[in-house]
């Protein structure tokens, strides 16, 4: 009869207990996010003011779910806004379709747009989840809290069997 | 019986009243242990600490739905609940909470009734409770609900007869079957647990079994048959089972207490405190064990209850028959 095996669950049991539970007790407390985290995306401005987004719209061709939106305009003597020659007037991005893998973040050759932290993004209509330029230029609301190491390196499974 | 009948009425209002609470609360208390058990807080949120939940849960069940199915047979499915529910409390007469305790003059016992045969009015109740259990998988007009009802009635007949034979060995040491009595004898002497550690150990495998709890609970494991016998039960007529489930829980906590523990009896605190210790202790014992171990198979249940539970408690009874014969139980 495997009545020790059982005993052994009980002392797990009784054990578990008296320890302190594991849950995060979200929106109180929240769960540390690791340093690349693929949350609401930001554009970014040169030192100078310049934004860095010139309208290429390498980022539309990459999105697998077509939620970017850009349509570029000349930079004008008078209104210089991006440090080349065409800059974004629209760029908005639909939260709603957009799935987060970063695509948009790897195809960008001016390092315009990236993927923070931020995932708390509900809103109560569907316009209000289109974000428009001047909202992922600005940073975050409220901070995110991030860990502070990157995770450890696992060691790679062997590929070839190992010789007995 | 020398009691007026005023004074038996508000024992009995008050006691079923203190259990029905305190089986909302037993209800959160398992919720949490278990939560507790697997690493996790139970429910924390409705109220502080999560205390509001019952609440919260009892709102819930009011609002659904109170139907009947079409193939069910009308009067005996809304039936059903009330004899469980019936049986289960009822059984609190005869628990004896204290030594009588004397208010404005009147001396008044802690106990519905004591009966002469309490233990034998127990086993009665029981044995009444099923037929909700029956009558409601019958009524519901649903195979599976049948199928759950037939193997939960065969699993609790089974280990009722294991229940009995491990409660007379006590009957036999106290000579009595009131459970005031069995009570009064551990206090002259020492707790039944020392002198029966296997009659306890049957009673708590059997009784865990009798209320259909883990890990006896396949009549009612959501993955096998939906829900047993309670399939097409929603709403307040689920509670209501629910609550005669619980209930059973606190009442045979409460007869495993009063026979095996000591009761109410105990040094320094009052009587009805020890009592409500023990049965604390009792059902943390039931959660602890729902939170442990996986389901029995139902034929893994019926071989343990005839080829292992009634061999022991047939030795136990023995054995003790033959000390208490021997005069030795004094």
């Amino acid at each position: 009869m495997r009545v020790h095996e059982s005993l052994k669950g009980f002392g797990v049991t009784f054990r578990t207990m008296l320890q302190k539970p594991l849950t995060i007790g979200y929106p109180e407390h929240k769960t540390p996010v690791f340093p690349r985290f693929r949350g609401r995306h930001r554009l970014w401005l040169h030192d100078n003011g310049l934004e860095k987004c010139v309208g290429c719209s390498l980022c539309v061709a990459a999105c697998p779910a077509d939620c970017i939106r850009v349509v570029a305009e000349e930079n004008t003597p008078e209104n210089r806004v991006s440090a080349g020659e065409r800059y974004a007037r629209i760029y908005e991005i639909n939260m709603l379709r957009c799935i987060f893998c970063g695509y948009c973040e790897i195809a960008c050759p001016f390092d315009a747009i990236t993927l923070e932290a931020e995932y708390e993004m509900s809103e109560s209509t569907r316009e209000a989840s289109i974000y428009t330029k001047e909202m992922l230029l600005a940073p975050h609301p409220k901070p995110v809290p991030m860990r502070a190491e990157e995770p450890e390196a696992i060691e790679p499974a062997p590929t070839a069997p190992q010789a007995q | 019986m020398d009691e007026a009948l005023y004074i038996t009425v508000v024992k009995a209002g008050l006691i079923v009243f203190v259990v029905l609470t305190g089986f909302a609360y037993v209800l959160l208390w398992e919720r949490k242990l278990v939560g507790r058990f697997q690493a996790r807080y139970g429910p924390n949120r409705v109220g502080p600490h999560g205390y509001l939940q019952p609440l919260a849960d009892v709102v819930k069940l009011i609002f659904k739905e109170d139907f009947v199915p079409r193939g069910a047979n009308r009067l005996v499915f809304q039936a059903a609940p009330l004899v469980s529910v019936f049986a289960a409390v009822a059984a609190l007469a005869v628990i004896p909470f204290g030594d009588p305790v004397t208010i404005f003059g009147r001396e008044i016992a802690l106990v519905g009734a004591d009966l002469s045969v309490g233990v034998l009015y127990l086993f009665a109740l029981s044995g009444l409770g099923f037929y909700g259990l029956i009558l409601g998988g019958w009524a519901s007009g649903n195979k599976y609900s049948l199928l759950g009802a037939a193997r939960t009635a065969a699993q609790l007949v089974s280990y009722e007869v294991s229940l009995g034979l491990s409660v007379i060995g006590v009957v036999m040491m106290a000579q009595s079957l009131s459970l005031v009595d069995i009570v009064e004898a551990q206090r002259d002497a020492v707790w039944y647990v020392l002198f029966q550690p296997l009659g306890f150990l049957v009673f708590l495998i059997a009784a865990v079994a009798e209320t259909n709890r883990a890990p006896f609970d396949l009549p009612e494991a959501e993955s096998e048959l939906v829900a047993g016998y309670h399939t097409e039960y929603g709403g307040m007529k689920f509670a209501m089972f629910f609550l005669a489930e619980y209930v059973n829980m606190i009442v045979i906590s409460a007869f495993g207490a009063t026979l095996f523990l000591g009761g109410f009896s105990g040094p320094f605190l009052p009587g009805p405190l020890w009592l409500l210790l023990k049965i604390a202790a009792l059902l943390f014992l039931f959660i602890w064990l729902r939170a442990t171990l996986p389901r029995l198979r139902y034929d893994q249940l019926m071989q343990l209850g005839w080829k292992v539970l009634l061999p022991l408690a047939t030795a136990n009874l023995a054995i003790t028959a033959v000390i208490v014969a021997l005069g030795f139980a004094n």
